[in-house]
């Protein structure tokens, strides 16, 4: 088939070709992703919501294979749940990025995942990592993922400005989320967004109706 | 990653490629000399509903090995714990001892905290143990119970995933089942809607997928009562064999009353035969 992430292994189970993303702005992090997660050519959930807290301010945004990337998810938030308790302070974003790092590479023969952790912390503020296939770990001011997110590279690259705030950030993602959703046909449905800030967390969704629209033949 | 052969673009939905194929085969029968495959049957159509008191879960009853089927009521609505029942697709196997499993350990833990299971536990269960299994043990399942924090209802995939939804459905008829669910679910309905909504998915599968077929059943759960309606619907009732000739009641003998067929002509012919020799071999009894 067509797909770009696909191995035949995977597909009989919950799959998933994305779209997601991560902004940097001062003072926090924008995060967003479509909300498909499809088996083959069915749609398997519609409202899916890729945007997973592993920790108070620490969110990752996945895609490939549903069933690994909630196990890591899972993993991850476990291990740092408990890190977070020894030091008895709020955990690293660098820290999180890194434990999902260390998973997606020695495993990653096996593994199918592609993530961005993004969250805040005291000491660096609002950050955005990025773990892709294979486990590289690197940080960006902005970041895309997902089989939609190659329709969207020249977007970003041409409208994303530093020193942002937080709302032209929202807006930005919303954008970038909706052009990537219309032409990639494993993303769609809803678009999930989450701002986070060392206030805390504000989570909305943007309906398929009321998403920005632009151009179309 | 990418596939190295030449791809066709993936088009979504059904595929209604092989009917012009069919009814030309069907209309040449004769002329070829074949006859027309019989229908082959795997599969099963099961579905969950989160309503306003709990969930309805619901299942379909036909086991098939292969070609046939194995066992025309088989129950697929499994027992995990008091307050939270399990539907399995996939392989019957995986999907008893599987819920057997997670029903056992599950027990054992309530026994340790001194509480009512949650559903959200079963969940953790079952998703890492599949996880670990990569996939090779074939279970998809519906999960649904009552507990603490209200109703809740996941799907689980073989390789682990799990979504948390207000309605799923899976298995080979659960493209049919979710049609029925998108038409008319919604919110907070009453328990008879919900039943009435679980029983036309089923139905759904049962009538339009080849591998789901024979009665229908129902898993109403609420905080402190499950209904296990079992069957709820018999919608494949097996056919009465009408013995018109032989009373009222179908006694299953195929002996027609004299009469019942004309008798046009008789004509008897005695055959000749000679007594030629007359021994007798007696049976060796030791």
């Amino acid at each position: 088939s067509c797909d770009f992430y696909v191995s035949p292994a995977r597909r009989s189970s919950g799959f998933r070709a994305t779209t997601i993303m991560a902004v940097e702005f001062d003072g926090g992090v924008v995060i967003g992703a479509d909300s498909r997660t499809t088996t083959g050519a069915y749609i398997a959930n519609r409202v899916t919501d890729k945007l997973t807290p592993i920790h108070d301010r620490i969110f990752c945004c996945r895609s490939g294979s549903a069933a690994d990337t909630q196990a890591i998810a899972d993993a991850v938030s476990y291990q740092l749940g408990f890190h977070s308790i020894e030091l008895d302070e709020p955990p690293l974003v660098q820290t999180a990025a890194n434990l999902f790092k260390q998973m997606c590479y020695r495993y990653r023969e096996e593994l199918m995942a592609g993530i961005i952790v993004a969250g805040w912390d005291k000491r660096r503020g609002g950050q955005v990592y990025t773990v892709p296939m294979g486990g590289m770990l690197v940080r960006q001011p902005v970041s895309v993922g997902g089989s939609g997110s190659s329709y969207i590279y020249g977007f970003i690259d041409s409208k994303y400005k530093s020193g942002m705030t937080k709302e032209e950030c929202l807006r930005f993602t919303a954008d970038a989320l909706a052009l990537a959703m219309e032409r990639d046909g494993s993303s769609g449905g809803v678009v999930r967004l989450a701002a986070i800030t060392e206030s805390g967390l504000e989570r909305s969704v943007i309906l398929g109706n009321q998403l920005p629209t632009f151009f179309s033949a | 990653m990418a596939a190295v052969s030449v791809c066709r673009p993936q088009c979504g939905g059904f595929s209604f490629e092989n009917c012009k194929r069919n009814t030309l085969l069907e209309a040449n029968v004769a002329k070829l000399g074949c006859s027309l495959p019989p229908a082959r049957k795997t599969g099963t159509t099961i579905c969950g509903v989160v309503y306003k008191d709990g969930v309805v879960l619901g299942a379909d009853t036909r086991a098939t090995e292969g070609m046939v089927v194995a066992d025309k009521n088989c129950s697929k609505i499994h027992y995990i714990s008091p307050n939270i029942y399990c539907c399995g697709a996939g392989t019957a196997a995986d999907t008893e001892m599987t819920t057997q499993l997670i029903s056992s350990n599950l027990e054992l833990h309530s026994l340790s905290t001194n509480r009512l299971p949650r559903v959200a536990t079963a969940n953790r269960m079952l998703k890492q143990m599949l996880f670990r299994y990569q996939g090779y043990i074939g279970a998809a399942l519906v999960l649904g119970g009552v507990d603490c924090n209200g109703p809740h209802l996941y799907s689980i995939y073989p390789h682990g995933s799990t979504d948390k939804l207000p309605y799923v459905t899976m298995g080979s008829g659960s493209l049919a089942a979710m049609a029925v669910f998108e038409d008319r679910f919604k919110p907070n309905m009453e328990e008879e809607e919900a039943k009435q909504l679980v029983r036309d998915a089923i139905a759904a599968g049962i009538f339009n997928d080849l591998g789901s077929g024979s009665n229908i059943d129902l898993c109403v759960i609420t905080k402190g009562k499950v209904d296990y309606l079992r069957p709820h619907d018999e919608a494949n009732k097996k056919g009465v064999r009408l013995e018109e000739h032989v009373g009222a009641a179908e006694t299953g003998d195929y002996k027609y009353k004299h009469g019942t067929t004309g008798v046009l002509t008789k004509q008897v012919t005695t055959l000749q035969l000679e007594v030629m020799d007359e021994s007798v071999q007696t049976m060796d009894t030791s």
